[in-house]
Formats: C-alpha cells, sequence, structure tokens
C-alpha cells in the first residue's frame, strides 16, 4: 500500500475491518444452557480505492461483500478496524459531519423493486437528495437538475412524474443510479447493482456505470458475485471467502492467473458462454464454510488441495507479491 | 433414426387476466430425442417456465389456457389426458426440478417422508422399502452420510443440499424425462458447479432426456445438446448448441452473445441489445423484437416472421432470411 504514490489519491482506506454479530439464540437453547455463538461476518480486512478507479469485490453469498458496503457508509458500526475517507478516520465522525459526508459516499442497490419507494415520484425520488444536503435552491433548478440527471442516465423528461411500478427493472437502477447521482458523490458503491437484472438489460447498465465514470470521474467499489461482470468493470479486484480477502489484485492478472486456490476454483466453477472452453467444475472439497464461531487458521481449511497442518492453526495474513498483487495462503 | 420422446407442436398458453388476454407462449414448436438435453433459453418473461408448465399440465385454469397446439409424450397427447392418466405421468415418466427448493419442497415433513411418499404412491412400496430407496437415492445424488440427514428437515440443508434433495426426489421413480426449471440460478457459482456436473451426469448414467430451462447461455453452452431460444412467447431460434454459439441467426441471439461480459478479455464497451422486453399485454405488431432490432425492415412490423430452415437442423425465425429480402 506504501508503495502506490502518495496517499494524496487515495480515497477510501480499510484496515482491519471486522464485523462480528452475537447470536443469542432463543429461548430453548439459552435454557438448554447454549453458548452464545460469534458470526464473524467480516474478520480483519483490509482494502484500499484510489480515485477514479474501480475495486470489484466478489465472492460467493455469505461472505461478507453486502456488510463491507454497509461497514464503510456506516450504516452499521463495526466491531474493529479502520475506515479512512480522503485520509480522515470516518468512524470519529460526529453525526452532523456523518450526514454531511454522506454525500460524498452513495449506495445503489440490488433490488429497485425494494430500493425505490413506490409512493413517490421519479421527481420526487431525485429531488429530495439535493433537499437533504441542500444542494438546489428554487423549484425550477431542482427540476432542471433531476432532468439532467435523467438524461444522463439514458430517461427522458417524459419519465419525471412517474411513479416506479411504471418503469421496467432496468429503467428502475437508472433512477436508483440518478439518485445516486444527485449528489455529486466521490465514491459510489453499487451492491449487486446488476445480478437482478436480464442479461441484455445488464450490459446496458454496466455500460452506463462506465460512461458516467468517465464523465464525472467517479471512484467505484462494485460489489458482484458475477465473475465476468466484476472482470468486465473493475481495474482492482478483491476476493472475499467467509469473512477475509483471499487475494486482491490488478483484474486482468488475476484473472489471468489466479494464486490463491479459493479464486482459482470460483474461476473454475464458471460456465463460460462458449461450448469450446472447458466445462464448468469445482476443484475444492465440500461446501462454503461456516463464519459461525469459525476454527483458527485458514477458513478454506477442509477444502483445499494444497492444505497442511499449519494451515489449521494460523489464519494466513495478506501479503504482497509484486505487481500491486496480495494474496492470503501459506502455500505460494 | 433416434426416437422422439417429447414433441411440442403449435403450444401456445394465454392467460386471460383482469386487465386483457396475455399470450405467455405463441406458437412454439420443438422436440427432444431419447437421450437429449435441450436447453430453452430466454430472459425473464420470455414463456420458458410456461412451456415446462404446459408439459407437466400444471398451468391453473383459469387463468391460464392451452389456446392451441399439441404436447406428444411417446406419442401419446398429454393434453387429452385426464386427471388420473396424468397424475400417472408426473413423477413416474416426467419429473421436474424447480429453481427454489424452499418453496418446492414441504417444510412441515422430513426428506425421507416427502420422497417416500412418491415411491409409495407410484411404485407401491412398503414404508421400510421406501425407506431403503431413500437412503439410496441421497447417496446418489451426493448427499454425505444420507442415513443421518434422513430425517432431517428441509431447513437444515444448505441451498446446494436442497437442490440435492429436490433431485434425488425427481429421480426417485426413475422417470425418462427431467424437466429442470433454473436449478442452478439460485445457487454460488461453486455450489452451481457441482449440481450441473450431478445433473449431467445422471441423465448419462441413466439414459434419461432433460429438458433445462435457463437464462444463462454460460449453462447451456456446457450442459446441453440442443438449444431453443424464446423471445416474447416465440422461439426464435433452435438447433444444434454448437452451430448456435458459432453461427448465431437470429438478432437477438446475436444481441444475447455479445451482451454477455467475457471472463478472459476485458472491452472497455459491452455491446447490449437496445430498449427493453416489450410488455407482453401490449405487444408489438409482426415480429416482438422488431423495435430492438438494428435490422428492422418494414416486413417486420406487419408480419410474425416463422420458424425457417437456415442451416441443416438450424431454425431462425427471422425476416432476414427470407429469399429476396433486403436490410
Amino acid at each position: 500500500m506504501t508503495s502506490q504514490g502518495a496517499t494524496g489519491d487515495m480515497l477510501l482506506e480499510v484496515k482491519g475491518l471486522t464485523k462480528h454479530f452475537t447470536l443469542h439464540g432463543d429461548i430453548y437453547s439459552k435454557l438448554a444452557g447454549e453458548k452464545t455463538q460469534l458470526l464473524k461476518a467480516v474478520d480483519g480486512i483490509d482494502f484500499h480505492i484510489r480515485r477514479g478507479e474501480t475495486l470489484g469485490l466478489v465472492g460467493e453469498s455469505g461472505c461478507g461483500k453486502s456488510t463491507t458496503a454497509r461497514l464503510v457508509t456506516r450504516l452499521i458500526e463495526p466491531t474493529a478496524g479502520e475506515v479512512r475517507l480522503k485520509d480522515e478516520d470516518l468512524l470519529a465522525f460526529s453525526p452532523a459531519r456523518m450526514k454531511e459526508t454522506r454525500k460524498d459516499v452513495q449506495l445503489v442497490f440490488q433490488d429497485p423493486y425494494s430500493s425505490l419507494n413506490p409512493r413517490k415520484t421519479v421527481m420526487h425520488i431525485l429531488s429530495r437528495p439535493m433537499e437533504i444536503h441542500g444542494l438546489a435552491g428554487s423549484w425550477s433548478e431542482k427540476r432542471d437538475r433531476v432532468l439532467d440527471l435523467l438524461r444522463r442516465v439514458g430517461l427522458g423528461v417524459e419519465h419525471i412524474d412517474r411513479y416506479p411500478h411504471e418503469f421496467s427493472g432496468g429503467q428502475r437502477q437508472r433512477i436508483a443510479i440518478a439518485r445516486a447521482l444527485s449528489v455529486d458523490p466521490e465514491l459510489v458503491i453499487g451492491d449487486e447493482p446488476v445480478s437482478a437484472l436480464d442479461v441484455s438489460i445488464q450490459a446496458q447498465i454496466l455500460n452506463l456505470f462506465r460512461d458516467l465514470q468517465d464523465e464525472f470521474g467517479l471512484t467505484y467499489l462494485f460489489i458482484a458475485h458475477d465473475l465476468s461482470v466484476i472482470r468486465h468493470i473493475s481495474d482492482r479486484v478483491a476476493v472475499m471467502y467467509v469473512g477475509k480477502i483471499v487475494e486482491t489484485g490488478p483484474a486482468a492478472q488475476l484473472f489471468e492467473e489466479p494464486l490463491h486456490p479459493y479464486t482459482k476454483a470460483l474461476l473454475a466453477a464458471v460456465p463460460e458462454a462458449d461450448p469450446d472452453k472447458p466445462p464448468p467444475r469445482l476443484t475444492l472439497r465440500g461446501e462454503v464454510s461456516t463464519p459461525l464461531d469459525p476454527p483458527p487458521g485458514c477458513r478454506l481449511c477442509g477444502r483445499c488441495p494444497r492444505e497442511t497442518a499449519i494451515c489449521a492453526e494460523v489464519s494466513p495474513p495478506l501479503v504482497d507479491v509484486g505487481g500491486d498483487r496480495q494474496v492470503a495462503c501459506h502455500h505460494l | 433414426m433416434p426416437e422422439t420422446v417429447l414433441e411440442l407442436d403449435d403450444l401456445t398458453v394465454r392467460f386471460r387476466l383482469r386487465r386483457g388476454d396475455l399470450t405467455a407462449v405463441d406458437g412454439v414448436s420443438f422436440a427432444i430425442d431419447r437421450g437429449e438435453t435441450f436447453g430453452l433459453v430466454g430472459e425473464s418473461g420470455s414463456g420458458k417456465s410456461v412451456t415446462a408448465r404446459a408439459i407437466m399440465r400444471l398451468i391453473p385454469d383459469p387463468p391460464g389456457e392451452i389456446q392451441r397446439g399439441r404436447i406428444l409424450f411417446g406419442g401419446d397427447n398429454v393434453l387429452d389426458k385426464s386427471d388420473a392418466e396424468m397424475r400417472a405421468l408426473r413423477g413416474r415418466h416426467i419429473a421436474m426440478v424447480f429453481q427454489e427448493p424452499m418453496s418446492a419442497l414441504n417444510p412441515v415433513f422430513t426428506v425421507c417422508e416427502q420422497i417416500s411418499d412418491a415411491l409409495r404412491t407410484n411404485l407401491g412400496l412398503s414404508r421400510q422399502e421406501a425407506r431403503e430407496r431413500v437412503v439410496e437415492l441421497l447417496s446418489l445424488v451426493g448427499i454425505p452420510s444420507p442415513q443421518k440427514r434422513l430425517d432431517s428437515y428441509v431447513h437444515e440443508f444448505s441451498g446446494g443440499m436442497r437442490q440435492r434433495v429436490m433431485l434425488a426426489m425427481a429421480l426417485s421413480c426413475n422417470p425418462g424425462f427431467l424437466i429442470a426449471d433454473e436449478p442452478t440460478t439460485a445457487l454460488d457459482v461453486t455450489i452451481q458447479a457441482t449440481i450441473l456436473e450431478l445433473i449431467t451426469g445422471m441423465i448419462e448414467r441413466l439414459g434419461m432426456s432433460l429438458l433445462f430451462i435457463t437464462h444463462n447461455l454460460g449453462v447451456v453452452a456446457h450442459s446441453c445438446d440442443k438449444i431453443g431460444v424464446m423471445y416474447a412467447s416465440h422461439m426464435v431460434e433452435l438447433g444444434e448448441k454448437r452451430e448456435i454459439f458459432a453461427n448465431p441467426q437470429h438478432p437477438y441471439t446475436v444481441g444475447l452473445l455479445n451482451s454477455i461480459p467475457r471472463l478472459d478479455a476485458q472491452a472497455r464497451h459491452l455491446t447490449p441489445i437496445a430498449g427493453s422486453v416489450c410488455n407482453m399485454m401490449e405487444p408489438p405488431s409482426g415480429c416482438k423484437f422488431h423495435p430492438r432490432c438494428v435490422h428492422a425492415m418494414d416486413v417486420c412490423r406487419r408480419e410474425v416472421p416463422r420458424l425457417k430452415e437456415v442451416a441443416p437442423g438450424h431454425l431462425a425465425a427471422c425476416h432476414l432470411h427470407d429469399r429476396g429480402a433486403t436490410a
């Protein structure tokens, strides 16, 4: 992290970020004297995003991707760790300062059916954030800005007074993106923003993300489970497995030559839309490990072809392997 | 000449809704041979699942109605069968695997109870015989220590294991034909890989035929022999898998293939299909794809194109392939 120039071009830096949820169980398990369990959703992750770049965060369900998104936006408070936005400690911000900062970090969610208020018009949905952050004065000024936003996301003046139910899934996601952009953010976090969309529409929205990044110099944290989507949109990629980042690196290198056994397994399992490519297969044993009271050591223990005694005892740290790449594995 | 197991001929399914009529499947015809794997591909609302449900006669009537067409299974028209005959057919000869195992399986019965139910009803096994067969089935689909999992409930299984349970249930009465409706869509990619391997392996081992419904072109590329592409209730392209991937002839299929981000190379921009899927309550005239098609001509707005052979065994429904058509 130190080798990559001044911290001036660093927009977001996350160090040792951790979120443990305590599961108390129901009254019966308490009466039975069962102990509470610790769900280590995010367990000490480090990553950074430079200004203007796209970091793709990829992993299977339950690996902690969305929890990470909620932590860096302080929608939930971390158990431990540090989140630095523009070299300031985000976790130390007062509520007033935090509210102000929300303008800089905006979210686009997976499901555009539940993320837009069905009772409000597009005009309301897109102008309300401006009002909250004091970015627009008169009604006509707001309307002009909303029209401009609609145009930039590929919608038009005819859509401004409509309600969310009058739009298709792809169009709704365009509205959700316009809402994120309505307050001129620096960092946009997309939490699976294209996974609910059909493939022909997904391509449109991915192109839109790209175009808007070029136009506004946006920085993205793009969360997805689809590896080809991540490959397409990201400059750098971080691969998560059960609360840990196991590998990070520039997208092209990481996909061409994955180093961590989990990254390798993930890539080998993708069915590519080309009958001449090798068929998808699973190179790991068993199923995804549980984040509930995980044993010490590597999370991939019990599934990994490279496993030795040390893997069960010591959790491998994420170490630099050169070429802006980091891997957490004892056996490289 | 391979034996045809299932043949759909001009199948048309309509739903009479309060807002008006909706034709979900319009004149769909295709055939599946014994031992063959047929992939039915399309985006949401294209009519793939309705087609599958029509084969099983699971379309609720009202509001649904099979307006036209024939569904020949082993030479008999499924649509002429009585309810009792249908019950004898389902499970025993045609089985189905659904996308959401959690909603397709019953949460208040154990896995053993659910699977033996089918065995006892269809095959007349005793309670004990059925129980033994369930153990066999669970180990067949790769559930570790099946003896122990027998009396578990569905919620005690992970997503991938639930899908295995559903597959075990579908295979329980040795059907010759399996319909899998997006069986891996709700699963993570590594689990998807194992379930796909399991399904294709089973099909081969048991000599079954498979109708595989999915929106994922990657999945069909590796698990099917033939492909049918549906768009807005119509079958727009049909043929051998390799032929369709190498030489797609319908602009929608071409657009779909171009829309997929690739794993081995990074393009700055994808080539999506413009616009969005038409409103099925008010479909466009002529070819349903014409408002999104880059090649749209006058004739596309007027006439619905018919499926025509564009190469041996390769059919496409597009006016571009009409003799003398000019783009």
